[in-house]
């Protein structure tokens, strides 16, 4: 069991009171709603005629089928059944006096995108949220869950979800990164080390000196990713760097306010002398940038080697999964993932739809031209992100590479709006889910990679290592040949 | 909503294989399907892509073979991904009323309970055996008892486990979790109290 853990702290600091079936009653201090999963809450909470314990500490935006063309984004939405859920969302956040950053209020976005640059989310608190990406509000040293619709009716009638405590792991992430390597490539490691499902009954805890070394929006992209792990929450204690991100925003108290926060924000980080359950150490000195080969997140690989043969794994089931993927991603085992030809590139996303983001994607695409078989969307994370990459500029180095720049949503990911993958179409994806059907279509394939990996495919209309595209190390880079001579 | 008894000591029927490990909350509920603001259809959608072949008519999977199941029996880190609740309530609106599988994505399980339905880890092994037996048995009575925690098919019976918080839910009535949380509002405001980003403001 462990001990003096932050998550231990912000647990007992959140625990109402022990529940007749042995859960916890947990308090839930930032409560994130978004159109999809939030209508289905309201309506049973009006059924049972009860209100919002806690408007002041519930926010909503709409992001799922937010339409990311200009021209779709009037009201009414063309398409009915978006607009019957935003219309919902609209109705329920107006009764029940919660803060809807809608259209109109140009803070729209990613409910995980949006809290965490307000300045909403805060060390130390626990967030939940009706998507199970909500782990990525964990950067900030918070706990944050996904939950079901059925636990959103729970937090709007009382503030609090049944749940028990997880076990802690800590990972410990040795080594510095090199050039054109990520937070994105970190994770997607993590999870290649430790399984789809190795962090099911854990929390993880992030931290070692690639972790400490990120600044906040790569701390984001790690946590972010957790779910796709199996951990349900994942965080980074906070620090300096987390200070210093959250000093300012609009939603974080300003003056002597703030220094009693970061009081209490320092004093939750995990003890020096705190235990674990279970601690891993991960090195990513010398690695070189991810790419999925197939249907979930877990199946990556480094540029550098090639996609695994069914034989390689241990199981019967293993083997029959790594088929199924090859088979779905039309790939054979030892080919190498560089040069696997694409016809989408997709930048945004929880994960990788920030600032920092399309800024070194940006860095890539200057001078370059999108290969002329590409689609390619640049979807900013955020209503927020996307005036801040215009006021630097970097829209105009998207749109003159050959990027469609959009408005702020979930878009491609998972295709709850009207862009999606169409037929057997490759996209290279700086989402976090390849499982199949994922963005909208059965036989779509999705590569996850890092922001600037998809700017590499998206010029080459290929895999491609980011690398070559950097002047003083391209050393570094590797071709397919590289790949064939290791998969010999 | 579908109706059902506040106290889910057992449940039974006729069962379902759900063949793979990492079987994920697109495909068996995929997200164009979401776009309803209310659960009432769900069971239309359940494994929509995975149950069609490309002509868009009924393949062999086992939810086409095995219709009218109430125990769907699953592999290995079941409901992994999406935290949406859309999922176990289209199985649950399909007939199904209790799982057995190897090993549960975390939101998976606990919108299960949310749901009522049971939802009971056993090995690989067992797991595989009652797989089998359903293929030879498609008609055959499978009886989770939450109580005892064990599931009895033909002439055998097997234990299983089902997490504690789950069993106590299920067998006391208690897995509506709002009326039990709603109780506690006091102390809940003294929690808040508490908190110093909440006094902050």
């Amino acid at each position: 069991m462990s001990d003096g853990t932050l998550y231990d702290k912000v647990w007992d600091r959140h625990k109402v009171t022990e529940l007749p079936n042995g859960q916890d009653q947990l308090f839930i201090g930032l409560h994130l709603v978004h159109e999809v999963t939030s209508p289905q809450a309201f309506g049973m909470l009006r059924e049972r005629d009860l209100d919002v314990a806690y408007p002041e500490r519930t926010f909503a935006t709409t992001d799922h089928i937010a339409p990311t063309t200009e021209e779709k984004r009037k009201r009414p939405l063309e398409d009915d059944q978006a607009e019957k859920m935003l219309d919902a969302l609209d109705t329920n956040t107006a009764e029940n006096g919660i803060t809807f950053f809608d259209f109109e209020s140009g803070k729209q976005g990613i409910t995980h995108v949006v809290a965490p640059e307000l300045g909403l989310t805060q060390p130390g608190m626990t967030v939940a949220c009706g998507d199970s990406h909500t782990a990525t509000h964990g950067a900030f040293g918070s706990i944050g869950v996904g939950v079901g619709t059925s636990q959103i009716r729970d937090i709007l009638s009382t503030g609090c979800i049944a749940a028990e405590k997880q076990d802690v792991r800590r990972i410990e992430v040795e080594g510095s990164l090199g050039e054109g390597v990520y937070a994105k490539d970190i994770i997607l490691k993590i999870i290649q080390q430790l399984g789809v499902d190795g962090g099911v009954g854990h929390v993880y805890e992030y931290g070692g000196p690639a972790i400490e070394n990120l600044g906040m929006e790569g701390r984001l992209a790690v946590c972010n990713m957790s779910i796709e792990g199996g951990a349900r929450a994942g965080y980074v204690n906070p620090d300096e760097t987390t200070y210093e991100y959250l000093e300012g925003r609009e939603y974080v108290p300003e003056g002597e306010a703030f220094e009693e926060l970061k009081e209490y924000w320092g004093s939750i980080a995990s003890d020096a002398d705190a235990e674990y359950d279970d601690v891993v150490t991960i090195d990513v000195d010398d690695m070189d940038p991810m790419v999925t080969w197939g249907i979930n997140p877990g199946q990556v690989v480094e540029v550098s080697e090639p996609v695994p043969a069914p034989a390689d794994f241990e199981t019967e089931t293993d083997r029959e999964a790594a088929q199924k993927a090859l088979d779905h991603m039309d790939l054979e085992p030892g080919q190498s993932m560089l040069g696997y030809d694409i016809d989408v590139a997709f930048l945004g996303t929880c994960t990788n739809g920030r600032v920092s983001d399309f800024r070194r994607a940006a860095e890539i695409l200057e001078g370059h031209t999108v290969d002329e078989d590409v689609r390619a969307l640049a979807v900013p994370g955020s209503e927020t992100v996307r005036r801040q990459c215009e006021a630097e500029g970097i829209d105009e180095t998207f749109i003159e590479a050959g990027f469609q720049w959009r408005r702020a949503g979930c878009s491609m990911c998972l295709a709850m709006n009207e862009d999606s993958l169409e037929g057997d179409e490759a996209a290279a994806s700086s989402s976090n889910r390849n499982f199949i059907g994922r963005q909208g279509s059965k036989d779509g394939r999705t590569v996850l990679m890092s922001p600037v990996m998809v700017a590499a495919a998206a010029i080459e209309g290929e895999v491609t290592d980011v690398r070559r595209f950097y002047d003083d190390d391209q050393a570094d880079a590797l071709t397919a040949d590289d790949v064939s001579e290791v998969a010999d | 909503m579908v109706d059902k008894p506040q106290h889910i000591t057992d449940v039974s029927g006729s069962g379902v294989p759900i063949y793979g490990d990492d079987i994920d909350t697109d495909q068996i509920l995929p997200a164009r399907f979401m776009k309803e603001v209310t659960f009432e259809n769900m069971a239309d959608y359940l494994f929509y892509d995975a149950r069609r072949d490309e002509d868009g008519e009924f393949n062999d999977h086992s939810l086409n073979r095995f219709e009218g199941a109430n125990v769907a029996v699953v592999n290995k880190n079941f409901g992994m991904g999406s935290s949406r609740e859309h999922a176990p309530q289209a199985m649950m609106r399909w007939g199904i009323d209790g799982i057995v599988g190897e090993s549960y994505a975390e939101i998976f399980r606990d919108n299960c309970k949310s749901l009522g339905i049971p939802a009971a880890t056993a090995d690989h092994e067992t797991v595989t055996e009652l797989q089998e037996w359903i293929e030879d048995n498609p008609d055959g009575d499978i009886e989770i008892d939450v109580e005892t925690e064990t599931v009895t098919y033909g002439d055998t019976t097997v234990d299983v486990e089902i997490d504690d918080a789950m069993q106590e839910a299920l067998v006391e009535g208690i897995w509506d979790t709002t009326s039990l949380m709603y109780s506690n509002m006091s102390k809940v405001e003294e929690t808040v109290a508490d908190l110093p980003y909440v006094e902050a403001e």
